[in-house]
């Protein structure tokens, strides 16, 4: 396949039917689930009468409305454990494997894929949750899906789907110490906008890419939903496909000999045609945080809030006065000058090990700033939390103030009980800052782990290049 | 799914960019396991003065009066203007229940996030997509003349305005037909159960790792 990109591989190996109209049918190998989004789907099934086409290919987690508190005492609030339970009873009467709540793999969706190996190179995963494009970092095709289509690859373990366009995303050089995947893919979205990669699924490639760890992968591919794009993804090297030697799903012997041969052809070829490049240098990429209320209204660290009078388009000049408003900030404020009330680590963003010894590193000896009413940590999966209590980063995060909590998707939307209260500002290591995200009248800015940490410990945004 | 064919109705003017869909239905009332009742919740941050909860009795919230939706002038609208990247965030379909549970058939923008859109036409609500200079003269005639109503004919692609100008839209020919039909997809799609079994038959002896319990 000559001149095909990683994307075209994905999808053409998966294609079952081509239809007449420009759509084509596609298999799902993999179908993550969780209790939002999934009920509906459920009982259109039902009522239906149709039968689940394959069982092995789903897996359950309850992440969003779970506490992350004292859950011997189950869900509090009524109408979240209704769910949580719906969500039970449904993989329970259809046979699908689910870690539920109190199960020591429960956690974010996005985290347990990858951790048990049921995400694997080559795949397509999808799941009804926009963050699926995490699962791209190795070389799989994933994206999000609605309830509808949730119904649909229960149903057929296909989707009716109109390919996408190709977008290619380079971050070349070497990545500067102290700048993490956060910051990278935040640049990212800061030079395409929230919009750059609609309609296009983005492969992210050069140096820096490559550099990341596999972790690391997965935050960038993360927040290509952020940009846009339903689908990210990054070509598969050795990193790749040591990471899932071992995993409980991964495949093993001489089954793992052969897929690891597969799995290497999942890269673009050289030659292969994107319809929008992109380039960034990563020499030029600092410490990012957002000051608004969209993922693309980031700044660097030692920058300032903009002016929206700078601005000539007057829709931008329109989001970006109410982004202020909303936020309660003035133009031209240095960005270390804005005081914080609570800080989230935490999220399919950044809750993997790798972001929690991050973060760990950074507080480790010191004590969280006064002004800070509440800082979360919220590890991914109930296996980080072990890991990392291991390590001992629990007692370094609870030494120092911050709450070590049950693993869950948490603050990042606040379904639960952790949120923001109106006007609260909050330093987040997840993915959205839009309006009432975190909270109704919350007032979120996004950063990476080791940001979020050094600000914790000062009170306000701080270049964590500094603190070290 | 809920056909869509032929539509005249008054028009109401979401003039911001990047609207998400934590704005269009917050996450407190994604815990519903139903597809309906999300009307009252529609764009409840913008909409009351006070916080919402699941199970509140909404016709004793504070009204935002300056919010569009409660303006006396565009109530039982059925068709939105919005501007780029509309829909952009989540994949809830939750977003499209609210819309169509309030009583919004059609939408109108220059752009829209993918899984939004295609949440959208899956439960029979049309996003057109015009280009921005149509949609200014749209917003300035919708603000401009109270009781402005708009008429959406699908199968012609194409929107008129109460002057009788006529805006063509594109929308690709699956899409159209299944919204002009109410198909339900994954009838369709289990029209091909033979071919399906097919390809998981083939793909199961050159990838078997993939169907590993």
């Amino acid at each position: 396949m000559a001149g095909n990109t990683l994307y075209d591989k994905l999808w053409e190996s998966h294609v079952v039917r081509q239809n007449d109209d420009g759509t084509s049918l596609l298999y799902v190998d993999r179908h993550l689930v969780h209790e939002v989004t999934s009920p509906q789907a459920f009982e259109g099934l039902r009522l239906a009468g149709r039968k689940l086409w394959r069982v092995d290919a789903n897996l359950a987690t309850a992440d969003h409305n779970v506490p992350t508190t004292d859950r011997a005492r189950g869900i509090a609030d009524p109408v979240s454990r209704l769910q949580v339970e719906t969500l039970d009873r449904n993989c329970h009467d259809y046979g699908i494997t689910e870690f539920a709540m109190n199960d020591a793999r429960q956690g974010i969706v996005h985290v347990i894929g990858p951790e048990q190996g049921a995400t694997l190179p080559g795949m397509t995963v999808v799941c009804g949750d926009s963050h699926t494009s995490t699962h791209g970092a190795f070389g799989a095709l994933a994206f999000g899906i609605g309830t509808s289509e949730v119904e649909h690859v229960l149903a057929t373990q296909c989707l009716i789907l109109k390919k996408a366009k190709n977008m290619r995303v380079r971050v070349e050089g070497k990545i500067p110490a102290g700048i993490t995947a956060k910051d990278i893919v935040l640049a990212i979205i800061g030079k395409i906008g929230t919009a750059g990669g609609n309609g296009h699924a983005i492969e992210f490639a050069g140096d820096a890419i490559k550099e990341l760890s596999v972790e690391g992968r997965m935050t960038v591919c993360n927040m290509a939903i952020e940009a846009g794009a339903r689908a990210g993804m990054i070509a598969v090297d050795d990193k790749t496909i040591e990471y899932f030697r071992g995993r409980p799903y991964a495949p093993k012997g001489e089954m793992w000999d052969k897929a690891a041969i597969a799995w290497r052809g999942m890269t673009s070829d050289a030659q292969a045609k994107f319809d929008k490049d992109v380039v960034l240098q990563a020499a030029d990429i600092k410490p990012q945080v957002t000051w608004g209320t969209s993922p693309e209204m980031v700044v660097p660290v030692d920058g300032a809030v903009p002016d929206p009078d700078k601005e000539s388009d007057s829709i931008k000049r329109g989001s970006m006065q109410r982004a202020l408003q909303y936020m309660g900030l003035k133009p031209g404020t240095a960005m270390r000058d804005i005081a914080l009330d609570k800080i989230f680590i935490g999220s399919c963003t950044n809750s993997r090990i790798e972001d929690l010894r991050a973060a760990a590193a950074v507080v480790k000896g010191k004590k969280v700033a006064n002004n800070i009413k509440l800082a979360l940590v919220v590890p991914g999966s109930g296996l980080v939390k072990t890991q990392a209590e291991k390590e001992g980063l629990d007692k370094i995060f609870r030494a120092a103030g911050f709450e070590w909590r049950e693993p869950g998707c948490s603050m990042c939307l606040a379904m639960n009980a952790d949120r923001l209260e109106p006007g609260e500002r909050c330093a987040s290591t997840s993915n959205r800052n839009f309006e009432g995200r975190q909270g109704a009248g919350g007032r979120s800015h996004l950063v990476s782990p080791a940001m979020a940490a050094a600000a914790a410990i000062a009170g306000h945004f701080v270049d964590v290049r500094e603190v070290r | 799914m809920q056909k869509f064919e032929k539509l005249t109705g008054l028009v109401m003017p979401l003039d911001r960019g990047n609207v998400d869909t934590d704005a269009i239905i917050a996450k407190q009332y994604l815990k519903s396991i139903h597809r309906t009742g999300f009307g009252p919740n529609l764009f409840d941050d913008w909409r009351y003065l006070d916080p919402g909860e699941p199970g509140m009795d909404h016709s004793q919230r504070r009204i935002n009066p300056d919010f569009v939706l409660n303006q006396p002038r565009y109530q039982g609208a059925q068709v939105m203007l919005a501007r780029d990247n509309f829909g952009c965030g989540s994949s809830r379909e939750h977003a499209p229940w609210s819309l169509m549970d309030y009583g919004f058939r059609a939408i109108i923008a220059p752009s829209y996030a993918d899984i939004f859109y295609n949440n959208s036409i899956k439960n029979g609500l049309l996003p057109i997509v015009l280009d921005s200079a149509a949609m200014d003269q749209l917003f300035r005639e919708t603000e401009e003349t109270p009781g402005y109503r708009l008429t959406v004919d699908l199968a012609a692609q194409t929107v008129t305005t109460p002057a009788g100008k006529v805006l063509k839209f594109e929308i690709d020919a699956f899409r159209k037909h299944c919204l002009l039909n109410g198909l339900d997809e994954i009838g369709l799609t289990l029209q091909h159960v033979d071919e399906i079994k097919t390809f998981e038959a083939r793909r199961r002896k050159e990838a078997p790792w993939l169907f590993a319990k």
